[in-house]
């Protein structure tokens, strides 16, 4: 049993500025946020370690942060600066009943997260979820498609907190 | 019994080509609306594309509009063949956000619930199972006990199918009275059943011929995929969160987790994802026994919050559902809506397994195979 500390302590020995910080102020859960880049050698080393043996990935959640500063051009429209999208990993080691969780954050313009699905396959289908659904796109994956939504949508990605439904799909109204 | 492209020769030198076949949206193996795309090679499937989002309702997109306590019905519809333990999932991870306290009587109700729910599911996979494969009879006793469960629900909250019963801090209603008799007569009934259902169909020798050695699923794909539930039980694990990170009341009760141990064939094949869940039911008939004797009295709508508004925080809380480990995880930005609610649905995960589990064999082991995964296309699209 490793607690989240011990785990961000060798963590950040292995990895340095990877590992960016540990926040466990907020109720319930504590999670350690890591560089969107090395995510799959950080996920490789907890699965291989003969300490901490993460073998069960329990869950990958996309997220939009909503956040980001609204600014106004000069033109008067707007634009939002700095919004970021987010990755939760729940990883569990089954053998030595230990958890934790992994969070990545990346830009809104350009989401771009490492993908996982080399070292757990369960992560193929969350990672084309939150593909499909929030548009973060994961470098690597085998297979990054729509999976919920109809392959040929092209009104964006339905979960970002901005997304408006689109009037027409296919020539059939959507606003029902 | 699988074979290999490789044993295929062409001996005339005839040219031949992958086919690609489709099986679904509309297909009774399905369960729902499931498109495979079938690669074959002759008769033997070489790779199975599964299509899902037929039933695509983004019900994480929906949550994000309602209040806590209004997300319960959504989480009803998911998979709505359990729908009592979706509802206990979503809000024991709410009430883990809030850090409230629940009377034990309400405990004992919702464990008492849960387990009659997936006493409930079972039989709906297993009856189904069969009639899949062709057992007709075996379906119809299925559904006969399963109405009697339905008929406790519907007493308990006027619902046979979308219950809205268990709520946030408590239950919708406290039990009839006559409820603790009737459940314990339903535990009397059903046991000699699940005898009655082993003779029909569990030690059939048509149904072992179809079963047995198809689909095998060994221990190390299984974790890697993150299958759970009476899967991965069935490739011999013994892992059940009801006791392995125990939620609610469930460590008061004795039971034991039954696991897969090729009885008929090898470990973690069709057979014994179907036998897992046969011997589940007793499992659960146990559990039922000891908690309809040991419920304490008490108000189940003491700690019923009248705002539910959880502090900022976040959290992933599971449960050992009647398919699989069933995951919520909520982020609370403070406010009367939850931030986000992802999903982390059992049928989900396992469905991703398909292409694994059916290279190699025919094309009427797909369903053999499907059925012993035991998916509900509800919660698969949400």
């Amino acid at each position: 049993m490793k607690t989240s500390e011990e785990i961000y302590k060798s963590l950040k020995e292995k990895f340095g500025d990877s590992i960016i910080e540990l926040n466990s102020a907020q109720p319930v859960e504590a999670f350690i946020i890591v560089n969107p880049q090395s995510i799959d050698e950080v996920c490789l080393f907890l699965k291989d370690n003969e300490e901490f043996k993460f073998d069960s990935l329990m869950c990958l959640s996309g997220v939009d942060d909503a956040n980001g500063e609204k600014k106004t051009n000069e033109d008067g429209s707007t634009a939002i600066i700095g919004a970021t999208l987010s990755v939760f990993y729940h990883l569990e080691s089954i053998e030595l009943k230990h958890k934790v969780t992994l969070k990545v954050s990346v830009n809104k313009d350009n989401p771009e997260v490492k993908s996982v699905t080399g070292v757990w396959s369960h992560a193929d289908w969350h990672e084309r979820e939150a593909y499909d659904l929030l548009g973060i796109k994961f470098l690597n994956h085998p297979d990054l498609r729509r999976i919920l939504m109809p392959y040929d949508w092209e009104a964006g990605y339905p979960l970002r907190k901005d997304y408006e439904n689109p009037e027409f799909y296919q020539g059939m109204k959507v606003p029902y | 019994m699988a074979l290999t492209t490789e044993n295929i020769e062409t001996e005339s030198g005839l040219k031949t080509e992958e086919m690609i076949l489709n099986m679904g949206p509309q297909h009774p193996s399905t369960h729902g609306v499931l498109r495979l795309e079938l690669k074959l090679e002759g008769e033997i499937i070489t790779k199975v594309i599964p299509h899902i989002g037929y039933l695509h309702r983004c019900f994480e997109k929906h949550a994000e509009a309602m209040t806590y306590p209004q997300v319960i019905p959504y989480t009803d519809r998911m998979d709505y063949l359990a729908s009592m333990y979706n509802e206990f999932g979503y809000t024991i991870g709410v009430e883990k956000l809030l850090g409230i306290e629940i009377p034990e009587r309400v405990e004992y109700i919702r464990v008492i619930m849960g387990e009659f729910q997936r006493i409930a599911s079972h039989l709906v996979a297993l009856g189904t199972y069969g009639a899949d494969i062709g057992a007709v009879t075996p379906f119809l006793f299925c559904f006969r006990d399963r109405e009697k469960i339905l008929s406790l629900f519907e007493m308990t909250c006027g619902a046979r199918l979308l219950y809205n019963y268990i709520w946030v801090g408590g239950v919708s209603h406290d039990l009839h009275p006559d409820f603790i008799r009737l459940a314990k007569e339903f535990v009397v009934y059903f046991k000699p059943k699940i005898k009655e259902l082993n003779d029909l169909l569990t030690n059939n020798r048509i149904f072992i011929e179809r079963t047995a050695n198809v689909g095998i699923l060994p221990l190390d794909t299984a974790i890697n995929y993150g299958i759970t539930g009476p899967m991965l039980r069935a490739s011999g694990l013994k892992w059940d969160l009801r006791k392995d990170d125990t939620y609610s009341v469930y460590n008061k009760f004795d039971f034991d987790i039954p696991v897969g141990e090729g009885t008929v064939g090898t470990v973690g094949d069709s057979w014994d994802r179907y036998y897992v869940r046969v011997l589940e039911m007793e499992q659960s008939l146990r559990i039922l026994e000891q908690a309809l004797d040991q419920i304490p009295e008490g108000d189940v709508s003491s700690a019923i919050p009248k705002r539910v508004k959880p502090p900022v925080g976040q959290v992933y809380s599971r449960v050992e559902g009647p398919r699989g480990e069933l995951g919520y995880f909520i982020i609370s930005d403070g406010s009367v809506n939850p931030f986000r609610v992802k999903v982390r649905g059992p049928s989900f995960v396992n469905l991703a397994i398909m292409d694994e589990l059916c290279k190699g064999h025919m094309v009427a082991d797909i369903i053999a195979i499907l059925g012993s995964i035991d998916i509900v296309l509800g919660e698969v699209d949400r």
